[in-house]
């Protein structure tokens, strides 16, 4: 189609009606733009239709409705304002000067205080940190123990002595595991009432025939141990053993009448 | 005329271009409005509503679609369009009586303030009625050449020439 034919095709009208296809008005926008003389025609269609629905238009208030227009959209109407409004403006720019100033005085104390907090909270989970690390070392430690005294308790070479509770306390009861090959014993002494306090539990190895007894240890930190199994040595032929409550630090021989347990061993 | 620069001062933001945009074409989308609502309240408002339209969606405007004026008018049509299909409408227009163009043309009372308007009153009296009709269905209403077809009962071919016809007869007037 030359120019003319386009221009003569009526097309040309219902491009700016809208009344196109999208496809055919691009068409269109572009011969426009090659072509002055398609374009000149769009313009004076455009132009005619321009006025035909302007003089549709009711009598109006073209400023009054633009100033609402303005004012819903916030944007400022009357360029004379400007210079007042530029007064205002300085104003406001003090204003939201010193208000920033504040906030950011008051924001920064807050993050002073923040991070205050934030290093006890710090602290704290540092110290909590450390109190359950010790609690594993505790439990792993305690696991270690129970295992020691499993194995001991499993092995063949050890021979259980029971200690029963003697006059001083009829209730008590203790027990030793001795391993003879490896001169060690263990003494349970989860039944034994807690000592008195600037006292100590001693334990005796005797021999039966003469009666002689040897220490072979304390029961130190009685309280403070939790299964109150404590490991001694042991290089005696013991016969029995006794346990016997004695002043801090242990004595050189057995106050009889603070004997709390006794039993004899075995004989095999 | 429609100025490129113009357009593109507008889709930056410029406040300025809007104002110079709504002189050049508040008039032309307050006939269309008024010419499909027919009450100047609600026209107006929506004529509030169209510019602010105009303003908001700028940048979505290409000129490789179509011309500025059709754009806006596409706003405006559908606009108006919306608010008729919206319940307060319904409920405040009932009792309608010019029903295009030419009778709010006739009964227009600021119609004589308006040099271009005399020659489209003298134009409306020249006007064959398809020739009205036509241009009533086509730009203020906006239905596609297919619909204006079937509604004047007329070939689609026709509806292009003849309304071509119609348009070259008014800007014949215009000129005059």
């Amino acid at each position: 189609m030359d120019t003319q034919e386009i221009i003569s095709s009526g097309d040309l009208e219902l491009y700016v009606y809208g009344a196109l296809t999208e496809e055919e008005s691009r068409k269109v926008s572009n011969a426009l733009k090659e072509h002055p003389e398609i374009r000149k025609e769009v313009e004076e269609i455009e132009n005619s239709l321009q006025k035909l629905s302007a003089s549709a238009a009711p009598a109006y208030n073209a400023e009054a409705i633009l100033a609402r227009i303005k004012q819903k959209l916030g944007q400022k109407s009357e360029p004379k304002v400007i210079e007042i409004e530029r007064d205002k403006e300085t104003n406001w720019v003090s204003y939201i000067g010193w208000a920033a100033t504040v906030l950011l005085l008051i924001g920064l104390f807050f993050v002073f205080e923040d991070k205050n907090d934030l290093r006890e909270q710090l602290n704290a989970e540092r110290t909590k940190t450390a109190r359950m690390e010790q609690q594993i070392a505790d439990a792993r430690e305690y696991a270690d123990k129970a295992e020691e005294l499993l194995a001991v308790l499993r092995d063949k070479n050890v021979s259980k002595v029971p200690l029963q509770g003697q006059n001083v306390a009829p209730e008590a009861y203790a027990a030793v595991y001795w391993n003879k090959d490896e001169k060690k014993a263990y003494i349970d002494a989860k039944e034994l009432p807690e000592p008195p306090r600037g006292k100590v539990y001693q334990v005796w190895s005797l021999k039966l025939e003469p009666l002689t007894p040897t220490s072979i240890g304390l029961l130190d930190e009685f309280t403070l141990d939790d299964n109150k199994i404590f490991t001694l040595e042991n290089a005696n032929e013991s016969q029995a053993f006794g346990i016997t409550l004695e002043p801090e630090g242990g004595s050189e021989s057995p106050t009889m009448d603070q004997l709390y347990v006794l039993g004899a061993v075995a004989s095999l | 005329m429609q100025q490129d620069g113009l357009i593109l001062e507008l889709q930056n933001g410029n406040h300025k271009a809007f104002e110079r945009i709504y002189q050049l074409y508040s008039e032309s989308v307050y006939g269309i409005i008024y010419s499909i609502l027919k009450d100047e309240a609600i026209a107006e408002e929506i004529l509030q509503d169209v510019f602010m339209k105009i303003w908001n969606n700028a940048s979505s405007y290409n000129s490789n679609k179509g011309r500025f004026f059709t754009w806006i008018l596409n706003i405006a049509r559908n606009a108006s369009i919306d608010h008729i299909r919206s319940k307060s409408h319904k409920n405040s227009q009932k009792n309608l009586t010019a029903d295009n163009f030419v009778n709010i043309l006739e009964s227009n009372s600021n119609f004589s303030a308006k040099a271009d308007a005399i020659g489209i009153k003298k134009y409306i009296d020249i006007l064959k009625p398809d020739c009205k009709k036509l241009i009533d269905l086509l730009f203020f209403k906006g239905f596609t050449q297919k619909d204006a077809a079937e509604e004047l009962d007329m070939p689609l071919g026709t509806v292009k020439t003849r309304n071509r016809a119609c348009i070259n007869k008014l800007r014949e007037i215009l000129v005059e």
